[in-house]
């Protein structure tokens, strides 16, 4: 088990490898659904026995429905507690997943692409998590795999409320559409709250946009939708690439030209104060490192830096998280530790050679 | 405190000063009932509105106790007990609570639509799928039109036709 999850470590999903469309300001499409096994209660109230049925089934339908066959099975409630925080910092599973109690399970595949947690708030979520905007290409396969599970286990249903969900808030298609982006222009130029705006209009939910002390971490957010009922799948996938993300895309592309054509020294002086950080300094906790591999992913993006490789600051990012850092360096560490940890490990990674 | 200026014998208890459009103020102090006969406020009947109140706060607390004391006979949940938890306990909860749940979707989704729509329980039916999509390109060519997006609302107009011949 922890072989595995060391090698987990070392790897790196697909979606953080940088590619994909729109890769410059769109990091990651992210596709759930939500479904449950006809015939047994939901998970507030199923009993341990219960839970254990669930589960077999599920895994039951994912080894004979072809090439879900070939997914990890990792059983989460063996896992310790540094495994399952780096299985959150990797976007597998839930904070609530990895923080449960009982059987509970997660499948994924080597390039981190599908996976599926079992019994989190629901019996069944399947995860899709693709690099840049693909929302066309996610779907499609989530709605093939939800097909291949859904022909060998019957799921709760109702043909008035559709998918049934313990919680009303997922119930009817059990969608829940992520698009996580990078917007370090609109930040540094005061404009956030034209996406604020952008979303409210459709009724999307931005994370990290105003909440407590998310506001520091590397100016990434995630919009995501709140409606799922009385609404059909692709109607949901429609708001997101015909409107929002478009929308805001041109909105940060406008405010990095800004920067660039009315503020290049000031642009300037942000990235190349990150970069001298990166490579200079001896203790760096995760938010700076978040802040400053923030600024040279826009500064590379913009061309004002040309000398970095653009996955392994992608990569950094992961790998400065510390579940992820204690993995690397093969031991537990405190705060300090960590920090120095960090700090050399970018050096390392960014070192001019 | 004087008397009222229109009667001149109650005691003037409404006061209100009115400024013209010259910007100039002008008083007037008058008792209750000269002041609804100016029409300044509404005739009150108390006794009847704190009847229909009353009733109708009675009326609502024995439907909230009703409400709050439903029970799913397959998990045991009790509809204040998902309230309070925020997640139900069985499928068939949809069914027993369903009255008390579709406010409560209405709010969390869209308020004019609550029916699904969508993929459904099984293998796809590709029919099924395209009357989903004509009804969602022509709820987009509504919006289109609105934004007087008349690039966008041509496309859409030739997708509805395609899919109306099929």
């Amino acid at each position: 088990m922890s072989d595995r999850m060391d090698e987990v470590a070392r790897q790196s999903g697909e979606w953080l490898r940088g590619g994909g469309p729109m890769h410059d300001i769109v990091i990651s499409t992210r596709i759930r659904l939500a479904r449950n096994v006809s015939g047994y209660a939901f998970l507030t109230r199923a009993d341990e026995a219960a839970r254990t049925e669930i589960a077999n089934a599920i895994l039951g339908a994912i080894r004979k429905a072809g090439p879900l066959g070939s997914l990890v099975d990792i059983d989460v409630e063996q896992l310790d507690e540094l495994d399952r925080s780096l299985l959150v910092e990797r976007h597998l599973i839930s904070k609530q997943h990895a923080e449960g109690h009982g059987a509970r399970r997660v499948a994924f595949d080597s390039d981190e692409v599908t996976s599926l947690m079992i019994n989190e708030e629901d019996h069944l979520r399947i995860q899709v998590m693709r690099c840049g905007l693909q929302l066309e290409a996610a779907w499609e396969q989530i709605n093939a795999i939800d097909d291949a599970i859904g022909q060998r286990i019957d799921y709760a249903f109702h043909p008035r409320f559709g998918f049934l969900t313990a919680c009303p808030t997922n119930v009817g298609t059990g969608i829940r559409v992520s698009v996580m982006l990078h917007l370090p222009a609109l930040r540094l130029t005061r404009e956030l709250e034209k996406v604020g705006a952008a979303a409210r209009e459709l009724k999307l939910a931005i994370r990290g946009l105003y909440g407590e002390g998310t506001e520091a971490l590397g100016d990434f957010f995630q919009v995501s939708n709140q409606i799922t009922l009385g609404r059909s799948e692709l109607e949901i996938l429609d708001d997101f690439k015909d409107d929002i993300i478009p929308k805001i895309a041109a909105y940060e592309q406008l405010a990095r030209r800004r920067l660039v054509e009315d503020r290049a020294f000031a642009l300037d002086d942000k990235i190349y104060r990150a970069m001298g950080l990166l490579r200079s300094a001896r203790l760096m906790s995760s938010n700076e490192a978040m802040q400053c591999l923030s600024h040279v992913r826009m500064g590379l993006h913009v061309g004002r830096l040309k000398d970095i490789d653009l996955q392994t600051v992608n990569e950094l990012f992961l790998q400065t998280q510390p579940a992820h850092l204690q993995k690397l360096q093969g031991e537990r560490l405190n705060g300090e530790q960590r920090s120095i940890a960090r700090a050399s490990l970018i050096r390392a990674r960014l070192s001019r050679n | 405190m004087g008397p009222c200026e229109r009667c001149k014998k109650a005691q003037a208890t409404f006061h209100l000063t009115n400024i013209d459009t010259t910007g100039s103020p002008s008083e007037r102090h008058l008792c209750d009932q000269c002041a609804i006969q100016e029409g300044y406020v509404q005739q009150q009947t108390p006794a009847f509105a704190s009847e229909v109140l009353e009733t109708f706060i009675s009326g609502a607390k024995g439907k909230a106790a009703e409400i709050a004391n439903l029970v799913c006979e397959e998990c045991g949940m009790t509809y204040a007990e998902f309230r309070n938890r925020g997640q139900l306990g069985c499928p068939n909860d949809y069914e027993v609570f369903k009255d008390a749940l579709v406010p409560l979707l209405e709010r969390a989704h869209d308020p004019q639509r609550t029916h699904h729509v969508g993929k459904t329980c099984g293998a796809p039916e590709t029919q099924r799928q395209s009357h989903d999509e004509l009804r969602r390109v022509k709820r987009q060519l509504a919006d289109a039109i609105a934004a007087e997006d008349y690039e966008r609302a041509a496309r859409l107009r030739d997708r509805i036709q395609e899919l109306e011949r099929e």
